[in-house]
């Protein structure tokens, strides 16, 4: 493979929204999970919930700054490497992006401050309100994005000029595309799902260093019935998503089931390799028939010859990376049912099995969002637009050279705040709730009577003592 | 109604509050490189950290809504400042997560690591726009619909030095927010650095207001004035610009230099502000209506009516409402911060 500006600036892209992902979708999740503590906490007085805030806001502080950082980035990378596409494409997408920024960016960047250091200067309502208009900001962040890249992918409501550009002719109809409700669903319910994977395994660790608290206890059980109630929905959400690509983009699902050739009933592959030279998918191990129930109603299901080369995606990678997000999302259905059955038993904050393969289970939920846009995204090639648009014809006319160098920068960058931050964040999240710093500066900090004067006292409740 | 101009104007505006408030949190961060200790280094942190998250959205906004009502523009610039924008990017993403990191260091050398991160990040940051702000001035080599130059074509003398105004005028603004913003040992540190940053301000800024006379005959056109002789006509026109500028700095050398004891604390940043503010304006009036200097303009650049529109109709709600909770945190963090405001643990 010959490395020019093309597939240097495909490569950089997918490595910075990549790894910016993982930041929204791990604070849309966390930013509702601290709203929640926060709302039990003012309405139950119990000082558990007001812990679990405390402690989960300094986790958020990081990923949000990290996400707002590496998203800074996401918005000049449109016309850094991909100009043509901006060029072209700009009076329909440009009014999403901008619609991101002022209805959802200034709120959750502002507010923050206020959820961070306001504490002495608000009251605990006003500060609650913060809370919530962080947690709202980052869903309307998320409705507008996916509403501009599943505008991308089922492109409607559109016409093109003379010139070549696209322009809206119906507004409602390119916010609200055919993909746009269920990819909004699905990703919604991802972070929710990543967030809830990582507050369990954060609780698994502590519980396996036997620093239980009561904290501890709750956080895996609302991380477990997050995951028992939401891996199911999110289930029924992706097929809904795929019965929508399936209408529209018919060429990646027969890239996402690897199916070369056309017919009126298709199976599921379980394993194999797809061979794009030889236009099969070897190895299969494959569970016949199953589109009758998967694709009811469907007259015919197509396979990839259906489709000239130059038109189809990149088999091999998006046959795989949904076979992965797939994986993770049932491991993580496994995690939340055997949570939910243990804390039943009460032997949630017991260490076992479970505890060792929650640990590791934290980092599933952003293998499968990361996979699970691998799929969307290489699916929709060889276009950025789909079916309209060419990826070759969207790159910016800057050189190999530059591309390259800039693809480097961004990856020792990213490498560098990537592990202190994972570090920091594992260092806050394995610490567990009984030794919180509570030294001489937090006292000073805190004035008595003040919503963090509490937590300075020793937590003891009715629950500590059995 | 001319949608393009609207949208012109109100993305000067979003790229005006970026420099603004960005700029004093950037100054601030350069000048925590010479904080006297740790304590201090968190101070004036403190100062800012409520606040710069909100700042710097003002630059997604400059970008973001540079796509949405110019896409052309965004289209030509981005690949023009490759290098600069994703540098400065980079720099931005350095000092961003050093806010925290520098918090949950445990080592000294990783601790000196992100403080290091955090003033050189700012630093760079700055001298990348600065670069940019003079390759834009200077002009932008364009064929059709795409920028024509080579890589480095940002990389004159003349962006050099707006690299070095860009870095002077931030100390500025920073100096003048923690002279705001804090008392005592750091507030005289502050001082210190603001008599020196306005010097380097006031010289910068006639070095690049006569420079920028040079560089294109239209811009010498539209003040009337050339290295050669003044055309008082037009001139006249234009003159409260400079005229302002030369009495704000005036005023800031009294209150900075000569009589700092009688200023109230809040008066240098606003003066500092508005020295800003009028040599935007000077630059505004340069380039106007280049939105790509000198090849393209507002109106040959701009998205769709249909788009600008209804984009005009979301930013006429939002950014009242932007505006007020902006100040509303901002009037919450309001006063001296103390040291240990921060909520760390």
């Amino acid at each position: 493979m010959e490395l020019d500006a093309l597939i240097l600036s495909r490569l950089q892209f997918a490595f910075v929204v990549a790894f910016h992902i993982m930041f929204p979708a791990f604070t849309i999740g966390l930013a509702s999970f601290l709203a929640v503590c926060e709302g039990l906490w003012l309405k139950t007085k119990r000082d558990v919930f007001l812990k679990l805030y405390l402690h989960w806001v300094k986790i958020f502080a990081l990923a949000f700054a990290m996400g707002v950082v590496s998203g800074v980035v996401m918005s000049y990378q449109f016309g850094t490497n991909w100009s043509v596409f901006s060029d072209k494409a700009g009076s329909v997408i440009g009014p999403l992006l901008g619609y991101e920024v002022l209805t959802a960016f200034f709120l959750e960047a502002t507010f923050l401050g206020v959820m961070l250091f306001g504490w002495k200067r608000v009251g605990r309502r006003l500060h609650f309100i913060a809370t919530c208009a962080v947690a709202i900001g980052t869903t309307i962040s998320a409705f507008w994005i996916l509403s501009a890249n599943s505008w991308m992918q089922t492109p409607v409501g559109y016409a093109i000029d003379a010139a070549g550009n696209f322009y809206a002719t119906d507004w409602l109809e390119v916010i609200f595309s055919p993909s746009f409700p269920s990819r909004f669903v699905h990703m919604m319910l991802a972070a929710y799902i990543t967030t809830a994977a990582v507050v369990m395994a954060a609780g698994a660790i502590q519980v396996l260093r036997n620093r239980v608290a009561e904290a501890t206890r709750y956080q895996m059980r609302m991380a477990a019935g997050t995951l028992a109630l939401l891996m199911p929905l999110q289930i029924w959400a992706g097929h809904w998503s795929g019965e929508i690509a399936h209408e529209y983009q018919p060429a990646k699902v027969a890239a996402m089931e690897g199916w070369w050739e056309s017919a009126d009933k298709q199976g599921t592959i379980l394993f194999g390799i797809p061979d794009e030279e030889a236009e099969i998918t070897r190895l299969k191990v494959e569970i016949p028939n199953t589109s009758d129930y998967l694709f009811p109603g469907a007259e015919e299901l197509h396979g990839l010859k259906e489709f000239s080369k130059e038109d189809r995606p990149p088999v091999f990678i998006t046959f795989w990376a949904f076979r992965i997000m797939v994986g993770a999302g049932l491991a993580m259905l496994v995690i939340g049912w055997w949570g939910l059955w243990l804390w039943r038993k009460d032997r949630i904050q017991k260490p076992g099995l479970f505890h060792w393969l929650a640990v590791p289970g934290g980092a599933l939920g952003f293998v499968a969002v990361i996979s699970g846009w691998v799929t969307a995204e290489v699916g929709r090639q060889p276009y950025t637009v789909y079916g309209v648009l060419r990826t070759e014809d969207s790159v910016a006319p800057v050189a190999a050279g530059q591309v390259g160098t800039t693809l480097l920068i961004f990856m020792v960058v990213y490498a560098i705040v990537f592990t202190a931050g994972v570090v920091y964040m594992a260092r806050i999240a394995t610490r567990g709730f009984d030794d919180e710093p509570a030294g001489p500066p937090e006292e000073e900090r805190r004035a008595p009577g003040s919503p963090m004067g509490a937590v300075d006292e020793p937590a003891k409740t009715a629950e500590d003592e059995d | 109604m001319d949608l393009p101009l609207i949208w012109a104007g109100l993305i000067a505006v979003a790229v005006m509050l970026y420099v603004l408030l960005d700029g004093f949190d950037l100054g601030v961060g350069m000048l925590c490189h010479f904080a006297d200790n740790e304590e201090e280094r968190s101070i004036m942190t403190a100062t800012i950290e409520p606040v710069w998250d909100g700042n710097e959205t003002w630059l997604v906004l400059g970008g973001g809504g540079l796509f949405a009502a110019f896409p052309l523009a965004y289209a030509i610039i981005m690949p023009a400042f490759y290098l600069p924008i994703i540098i400065m990017l980079a720099a931005l993403i350095f000092r961003g997560v050093a806010f925290e990191f520098r918090h949950k260091a445990v080592r000294k050398t990783t601790k000196r690591f992100w403080n290091g991160a955090f003033a050189g990040g700012s630093f760079a940051a700055a001298a990348m726009q600065g670069l940019i702000l003079g390759a834009f001035i200077q002009g932008v080599a364009v064929e059709g619909r795409a920028y024509a130059g080579g890589a480095f074509d940002w990389l004159t003398p003349f962006s050099l030095l707006t690299s070095a105004s860009v870095i002077i005028g931030y100390v500025l603004l920073g100096a003048c927010w923690l002279v705001l913003k804090t008392e005592g040992v750091t507030q005289q540190g502050a001082r210190k650095w603001a008599r020196r940053a306005l010097l380097g301000a006031t010289i910068a800024m006639a070095a690049v207001s006569l420079a920028t006379l040079s560089i294109d005959p239209r811009v010498t056109e539209r003040w009337g004035v050339s290295m050669a002789a003044i055309d008082f006509s037009k001139f006249i026109m234009v003159a409260p610009v400079p005229i302002i500028t030369a009495a704000l700095i005036a005023w800031l050398w009294r209150d900075i230099v000569m009589k700092p004891e009688s200023a109230p604390d809040w008066r240098p940043y606003l003066l500092a502000a508005g020295v800003f503010l009028t040599g935007y304006v000077g630059l505004a009036v340069s380039l106007f209506p280049y939105n790509v200097p000198f090849a393209k303009t507002i109106w040959e650049t701009a998205a769709r009516d249909n788009a600008l529109g209804l984009m005009l109709a979301g930013a006429g709600v939002m950014l009242p409402v932007i505006l007020i909770y902006t100040v509303y945190v901002y009037s919450l963090f309001w006063g001296k911060v103390k040291p240990g405001d921060g909520y760390h643990g």
